[in-house]
């Protein structure tokens, strides 16, 4: 319960306010578990529906049923889908954080609320509309125990009336929602809907500013969640073996690429899955498993969040050092230890850079959007089997769970590249081989499926020390140049890692270097920076890490660097540091934010404003 | 010069010698129960005629676990991490369903540090032949107890271990085992019977081999030293096992006996010794066990078996074919696919 004191005279009145067309933030407070998931999906999907760009953002507890949960829609007519940091219109739906909500408005905003919280008491300076809920849905629901489900389907039909939503691409994206097999409840949910726009006409008088009005920026486009996204990317990318732990936020990429595997990945001469997804004990396991079957030959793969991460250590220090593809989609979430499990964060960056003891250095990639998930799910696999190490897919939470607006993925036009295998027919040819040989100069040795039908197939793996021939050593020379030959590899695959996006103006000597979803931010801060402020800047996106050499060459070019990340300790930039000569680290400024919400435009904006004194 | 013309090479079913089933030279110690097994192991695998290369050898971390370099170099190894030899070997079989899964670890992989993979490893009924090369004790680390030793028994330095033992054979055949035996590391000829057992068996095959540490663990108040084992060995019965591929029956000599056929027409013949003991009854192994551990004897032999039981590849569903070798075109669903789902999410 909300303790905050009311004094609404302490408000300044509402003024009258022009008209805001498309550009707006929508939040639904509600409990979790009462269902309203589908009626926020159906509203971010009606105005999307309407042409408009649209962003949903889910904020849930770390539980099932009874806390608090907020879902956050921004529409921008000027593609701006990061998350807004004020809210301009509220769907007061729980009472145990109504209050505070009200509070936390800015002057202006508007209030959808169930009549009996009274929040139109609080305060004087927002636009209130009062809606008796439990009246309305009683006739439309008959049946009293669905009644808490279909309830806030109502506040659609609301909003719909009170924003100019077209109530029939609301029963569309309605019907969408629940498809051809649940028309029924689809049916009575309508009936909520219809009964919310009903209440509306006959009882408000819009006195808001906020509306929603048809564009034609959403044509041909999809709305998918980066989880999904990489399900998808993974199975086009051919993947064989899935193993995994379930962990938020990382499980429904699993549980949605099951759905999908059944769908488009069984034999049909035979029936047969040309697939094994296998829930495993533990990450420990979950990751051995890939290993195992990356040793193999398999494209193996596992999906997981910090926690897990955390586990996975030991074997990935293996993978890097018996050289084994694997695949370890990282979706992160709050840290350290079980943190804020629902919440986003980019705070494993420097951890896996080096995950495991000893020298151990790992690829990452940065997706920003589901269409990278897509198709960064092959670069990974592609990345781990010719260059026979562990890659990891950096995504975080509000990537992977929360629904984006993407272009249709494109349908991969590069063939599965499968690195340096020997068969059958080239050991025939050869004679032989040597497992950790250089013989290409590329640091990348040749290796042999377990089960080739040749003598000369095999080889020992393991992780305590080899020479060239895979044989068991300690000797200092055999040691170092193992470690040295794994330096080069790691050299020969930086050049081989997605290049960084770079955006360069000629008039900056300030750029914002951002990685995965704080692109968003970064994208807009720079509109921001550039109108109200009149800063010109620069901008470099990272894709990959290792670093290629277009970063060094972004700061040689610029003054100053603000390198924009979701964590505290400016992880990226310690990595920067790492691998950048001492005048290009001097350049370096950190830019964060790492409470949990996706980070927004304004945060960034204010501190780079604070930091050049403008 | 010697004129004597050599005699011909022995050779198996499919024309190899015996050399092809050789591993590195061992750097265990001389007396080590492992170099026995390791021999039993080269024996086994030539004499039931399995190419080398079909057999893919998992270990994790110990005395044990380097034992895999030491026979079948011919195939493929994976010495992996401490305890985690079962994940890595789940994955390879996923992999490559044809592949001879052979793990050897120790009694520190499997009852400590990899207790949680092995009971899953069960669980799954993961086609695998799992040998636990059992003496009680961390070799190379120099002498610590492991949770295989038994209650009572003493290391060198006189300490004594005041907690109760992991009986994996129990745990195996608790959690789902298949195929679970228990033997002796001197015993050459009744664990000959169970390794050539176990490669017949298409399930997972659990094999506790006590074999004693010469250097850490073989003396007055252990457990698991030979001459421990050989006053307190009581076999269940006397093995016999025919292949498949050998249409011949077996003197056992006098007495009853009874016969056990596996998944591919192998047969094992047990001899009763003593007492009455059926190999497929679950609740008679347990309490078998139980009542060994009462009595302070070790039970070796068949302890449990079920030769029809699915696997866990069966349990999947998995293309014949070796996932790791299929080619794109059946690995990448065709463009149509990704159209129809791009259109669902419009």
């Amino acid at each position: 319960m909300s303790t905050i004191e009311v004094r609404p005279e302490t408000y300044p009145q509402k003024e009258v306010q022009p008209r805001v067309v498309n550009d707006f933030s929508i939040q639904v407070a509600t409990v979790n578990g009462s269902g309203s998931q589908t009626a926020n999906t159906v509203l971010m999907r009606a105005i999307f529906q309407m042409g408009v760009p649209v962003s949903g953002k889910n904020l849930f507890p770390s539980n099932i049923a009874g806390l608090p949960t907020w879902f956050t829609i921004r529409a921008s007519k000027y593609g701006w889908i990061g998350r807004k940091k004020e809210i301009d219109f509220l769907v007061a739906m729980n009472p145990e954080t109504a209050r505070e909500d009200v509070q936390n408005l800015e002057p202006g905003a508007a209030v959808v609320f169930d009549e009996p919280l009274k929040l139109d008491a609080l305060r004087s300076d927002l636009h209130f509309y009062p809606v008796p809920f439990d009246k309305l849905v009683a006739p439309v629901c008959p049946e009293p125990r669905l009644r808490k489900l279909v309830r806030n389907m109502i506040y659609d039909g609301v909003l719909a009336r009170l924003l100019g939503i077209e109530l029939e691409e609301v029963r569309k994206a309605l019907y969408k929602q629940f498809g051809p097999r649940k028309v029924k409840a689809a049916d009575l949910n309508w009936g909520a809907v219809q009964a919310g726009w009903d209440y509306a006409e006959k009882n408000f008088t819009k006195t808001d500013p906020y509306w929603v009005e048809r564009m034609d920026a959403t044509r041909g486009k999809i709305i998918i969640d980066g989880n999904a996204a990489a399900a998808l990317g993974a199975i086009f990318a051919g993947v064989t073996v899935v193993t995994w732990y379930p962990i938020t936020p990382s499980t429904s990429m699993i549980e949605t690429m099951m759905g999908y595997l059944k769908r488009f990945r069984i034999d049909k001469e035979t029936g047969k899955a040309t697939f094994a997804v296998v829930q495993a004990e533990d990450e420990l396991a979950a990751i051995g498993m890939v290993i195992g079957a990356g040793w193999a030959g398999a494209r193996a793969m596992t999906a997981t969040s910090g926690p897990g991460i955390s586990l996975m250590a030991e074997f990935a220090g293996l993978g890097y050092y018996a050289e084994v593809p694997a695949v370890i989609f990282d979706v992160q979430r709050v840290g350290p230890s079980t943190g804020l499990p629902t919440r986003t964060q980019q705070g494993d960056i420097l951890f896996v850079a080096t995950l495991s003891h000893g020298d151990t250095k790992h690829p990452m990639l940065f997706p920003s959007c589901p269409e990278e998930c897509f198709t960064m799910a092959q670069t990974a696999f592609d990345l781990a089997e010719e260059f026979q190490t562990p890659v990891f897919v950096m995504m975080d939470l509000d990537l992977g769970m929360n629904n984006w607006m993407s272009d249709p993925f494109p349908y991969p036009d590069q063939p599965l590249r499968r690195g340096k295998v020997l068969g059958k027919e080239d050991l025939e040819r050869l004679g032989g081989f040597a497992r950790y040989a250089d013989v290409d100069g590329d640091g990348v040795g040749w290796r042999t499926l377990p089960g080739t039908d040749h003598p000369a197939a095999a080889y020992f793996t393991r992780g305590s020390g080899h020479n060239e021939k895979a044989q068991y050593s300690e000797r200092p020379d055999d040691y170092m140049r193992n470690m040295d030959r794994l330096a080069r590899k790691f050299e020969t695959l930086r050049k081989h890692v997605p290049r960084p996006e770079v955006i360069l103006n000629e008039r900056a000597s300030v750029g914002l270097l951002c990685y995965g979803t704080t692109r968003y931010a970064a994208e807009e801060s720079r509109d921001q920076l550039l109108r109200e402020y009149g800063l010109e800047t620069s901008y470099l996106r990272l894709k990959a890490f290792p670093f290629t050499e277009e970063v060094g060459d972004f700061i040689d070019r610029h003054a100053r660097v603000y390198v924009v990340e979701q964590n505290r300790d400016a992880q990226m930039v310690s990595l920067l540091r790492m691998e950048l000569e001492p005048e290009q680290i001097a350049k370096l400024r950190s830019v964060r934010y790492y409470g949990g919400l996706p980070i927004d435009a304004r945060t960034v904006t204010d501190e780079i404003v604070a930091m050049e004194g403008l | 010069m010697s004129t004597a013309v050599m005699p011909p090479k022995k050779v198996n079913r499919i024309g190899l010698e015996i050399g092809s089933y050789k591993g590195g030279k061992t750097t265990l110690c001389a007396g080590c129960g492992h170099n026995a097994i390791s021999e039993r192991l080269i024996e086994c695998f030539f004499e039931m005629g399995i190419y080398p290369w079909r057999v893919a050898k998992f270990s994790g971390i110990g005395c044990s676990s380097k034992s895999p370099a030491y026979f079948l170099g011919l195939a493929h190894g994976f010495n992996a991490v401490h305890g985690r030899a079962p994940a890595v070997g789940t994955g390879a079989l996923l992999a490559n369903r044809h592949l001879i899964g052979l793990t050897v670890t120790g009694d520190g992989d499997t009852a400590s540090i990899g207790l949680g993979q092995f009971c899953h490893m069960l669980r799954r009924n993961v086609p695998m032949i799992y040998v636990i090369e059992d003496n009680g004790v961390y070799g190379l680390t120099k002498g610590q107890f492991s949770a295989t030793a038994d209650l009572g028994s003493k290391l060198k330095t006189g300490i004594v271990n005041d907690l109760p033992p992991i009986d994996t054979c129990l745990l195996a055949i608790e959690l789902g085992a298949t195929f679970v035996a228990r033997s002796f590391s001197g015993d050459k000829k009744q664990l000959q019977a169970i390794l050539k057992a176990a490669i017949a068996h298409r399930g997972l095959s659990v094999i506790d081999v006590i074999s004693p540490c010469v250097t850490f663990n073989d003396h007055e108040g252990s457990t698991k030293s030979y001459s421990y084992m050989k006053e307190h060995d009581v076999p269940l019965h006397e093995l016999g096992f025919v292949p498949a591929f050998e249409d011949i029956t077996v003197d056992m000599g006098e007495g009853e006996v009874q016969e056990v056929t596996l998944h591919d027409g192998s047969r094992l013949v047990l001899k009763k010794l003593g007492r009455d003991y059926d190999p497929t009854d679950k609740l008679n192994a347990i309490r078998t066990i139980h009542e060994a551990h009462r009595d302070g004897h070790v039970v070796t032999g068949i302890l449990y078996v079920e030769p029809g039981a699915k696997n866990f590849i069966e349990l999947l569903n998995l293309v014949d074919e070796p996932l790791a070798t299929l080619p794109e075109s059946k690995l990448r669903p065709p463009k149509e696919a990704l159209d129809e789902v791009m259109e669902e999410l419009r």
